[in-house]
């Protein structure tokens, strides 16, 4: 076992929408106006191992993506810290803070918002490698070349802007910009969700590609199931803020050990040659602004009881590298 | 029994200042009664659009420059406007991708499910509003009364939908189109949707036509499959036999680049290039650019033909027929019998 690149202690991330004059005066006056916080992430530990492909599964509002750019530096964590390659992000100065900035690279879900309309695919992939002095200024097209080629791309429409590419191309674009200060770890946030089935597949085969030939190692965060089960070494299962299993992807798609995964497996529309019959879990994801007592699934729980409304379970291992957040497994 | 749908040769065209855009280009299918039809495609394949071209919804510069639809005996393209008004809402309902595309934001649901009734039956508007509150406990909508009095923006994403739902089964409605209704939404009320679905349409006996690029989502819902690529529909045949033995290349192209766990660790079969664009199709066979078995034979138009029994594509390759047929040799009573019943 490879020693991790990427450690999440204990990170949360929280969001406040503070109160405005009028709601000031408002509250003086005893109205019930009182500060919104979402918890976006709450106390996540998570430790990634260079290159393995770590999967962050959940539905909308789980806070995976808040997770995925706390991880990739976009966002400061309100609690916690980032540890890349043993060392505290946050504490690093100068020097060692690029450095670490610019080996965790990001890649977004939609390429046609994460990439600025009004320059050339040469100048958007070649900016950041000119500014760090990867490159200098007569190898820089040469560089771009180079980078354009590894995605699959033909460098001779380096001179286009990115309206001129179609989504799988523009994904590729993306990519290529992260991959352009050479990182050593990769964010994709839903990366492959806007794309087509015929196109998904291409660009998943070049992730696949990219980090067996760059010695990469990802963060995968997708809602969607099969993509994750399909690519991921290791998967995290992420619910209102918390990750609530955690193990091989293999072994959790067998056989989930939380009620919270057991339900989502079961609701993956299989691809299967006969009818089925869809069943049902109840109600719908609470709001993060006003999350439920104790563990966050209990009402939508069926084995719920009376320790899962009042404690927060913690995420314990159940079995060798397999760790879930339940009570039902103390028990047992 | 007669088809409750049949469409014929249908071509819808946008006629825009760079050319005209093919996006519908001879489509036929039919559905019975209580039939669920997969429309399968990726995007740009003219899948939704056929949907609405159904309804009459076509916008200019687009509009249905040949074939007919025949619904219930009546021809749609025909009878145009006054005809398709009468139908719409009451014997052919649509359910949009986005539900805020169905609902009106500054009408409370009340409102507009008491209007929906209403312009199409006689009825006093207490009448309506018990339909109206029936239709949301239908679709699984707990505390109805409190519900209807909401503006949309107070539902999340899967209840709008819902509500859209049940605004398309107010006439229990003969057929009704679906043109993505769960892309937007999560997993477990993807499911949920389904599910809801998959019960009405046993109940109520209406006809659906599921329109998705998500191939798993249909392989279990509908009955039938048709593969769309290109303005035309390249498979068309029932769900299991499809999924399990793809003709056309491209459909088996499509099922072999779904990620699942089977595909774990090994790289994906992919598709090589990219669909074509509209305005300037490839010469023959529109996959041909793309397609590993494509030979001088497909610089001709290949047709839509019945190549095993109740089984077509449009393709002079097609793949597995020879496997097929002899799986078909060793059980030909148990296949003869259901096809002929259907």
């Amino acid at each position: 076992m490879s020693e991790p690149i990427i450690e999440i202690d204990g990170v949360s991330k929280r969001f406040v929408k503070s109160l405005d004059l009028a709601e000031r005066t408002a509250r003086l006056l005893g109205a019930s106006v009182r500060q919104l916080t979402v918890n976006a992430v709450d106390g996540v530990d998570l430790s990634i191992r260079k290159g393995e492909v770590m999967g962050l599964v959940g539905e909308s509002g789980c806070g995976k993506s808040t997770l995925g750019r706390i991880v990739a530096g976009l966002y400061a964590p309100s609690a916690g810290a980032i540890r890349f390659r043993g060392r505290d992000v946050a504490a690093l100065k100068g020097k060692d803070a690029k450095e670490a900035a610019l080996k965790v690279q990001m890649v977004f879900q939609d390429p046609m918002s994460s990439l600025n309309p009004r320059l050339r695919v040469d100048q958007i992939i070649g900016e950041a490698p000119r500014v760090h002095g990867l490159a200098g200024r007569g190898e820089i097209d040469a560089y771009v070349e180079a980078a354009l080629q590894r995605v699959g791309l033909d460098p001779a429409m380096r001179k286009r802007y990115p309206h001129q590419f179609s989504g799988g191309q523009r994904a590729r674009i993306g990519i290529a910009r992260a991959l352009a200060v050479q990182p050593d770890f990769i964010v994709c946030d839903e990366s492959v969700a806007a794309l087509d089935v015929s196109i998904q597949a291409q660009i998943l085969n070049l992730f696949m590609d990219l980090r067996e030939e760059l010695d990469l190692t990802y963060l995968f965060i997708s809602h969607d199931l099969g993509v994750v089960e399909h690519i991921s070494d290791r998967v995290a299962i992420m619910y209102l803020g918390r990750v609530v299993e955690l193990g091989a992807s293999e072994e959790i798609f067998a056989s989930p050990n939380h009620p919270y995964t057991q339900a989502l497996l079961a609701e993956i529309p299989t691809f299967e040659a006969k009818k089925k019959t869809y069943s049902v879990i109840k109600g719908e994801i609470p709001s993060p602004i006003d999350p439920p007592s104790g563990c966050h699934f209990h009402p939508r729980c069926p084995h719920a009881f009376a320790r899962c409304r009042t404690e927060r379970p913690a995420l314990k291992e159940t079995a060798p590298n397999r760790y879930s957040a339940c009570h039902l497994n103390d028990a047992s | 029994m007669t088809a409750l749908l049949s469409i014929e040769d249908l071509k819808t065209h946008f006629f825009t200042r760079d050319g005209v855009v093919k996006a519908v280009d001879g489509v036929s299918f039919s559905l019975m009664r209580g039939q669920i039809l997969g429309l399968v495609g990726e995007s740009g394949s003219g899948k939704s659009v056929t949907g609405f071209s159904l309804l009459g919804l076509v916008d200019p510069p687009g509009r249905i420059v040949d074939g007919s639809i025949r619904f219930d005996g009546e021809d749609l393209v025909k009878g145009g406007e006054p005809m398709l008004r009468t139908l719409r809402g009451k014997r052919i309902a649509m359910i949009f991708q986005d539900p805020m595309m169905t609902l009106n934001p500054v009408l409370r649901i009340d409102t507009q499910m008491i209007e929906t009734v209403l312009a199409h039956e006689n009825v006093s508007r207490a009448e309506a509003l018990k339909r109206a509150r029936d239709a949301l406990v239908m679709v699984g909508i707990s505390s109805p009364d409190e519900r209807m009095q909401s503006y949309p923006h107070q539902f999340s994403g899967g209840m709008r939908q819902r509500v859209a739902i049940a605004i398309a089964m107010l006439h229990k409605p003969d057929l009704i189109i679906a043109d993505e209704p769960t892309t937007a939404l999560d997993v477990t009320i993807q499911a949920q949707i389904l599910a809801e679905m998959q019960k009405l349409c046993a109940e109520t006996g209406t006809a659906l036509i599921w329109i998705t690029h998500d191939l798993a989502i249909v392989s279990g819902l509908a009955d039938r499959l048709a593969v769309m690529y290109a303005g035309r529909v390249v498979e068309e045949g029932e769900t299991a036999r499809v999924i399990e033995r793809p003709l056309h290349p491209y459909t088996k192209g499509l099922i072999a680049s779904v990620p699942q766990g089977k595909t774990r660790g090994a790289r994906l079969q992919q598709i090589s290039g990219m669909p074509p664009s509209l305005r300037s199709l490839p010469k023959g066979c529109a996959f041909r650019p793309r397609c590993a078995r494509a030979d001088e034979a497909c610089l001709e138009e290949p047709a839509l033909e019945e190549k095993l029994h109740g089984r077509k594509a449009r393709c002079f390759h097609p793949w597995s027929l020879d496997e097929a047929a002899d799986a078909r040799r060793q059980a030909p009573s148990r296949d003869g019998m259901a096809e002929t019943a259907t």
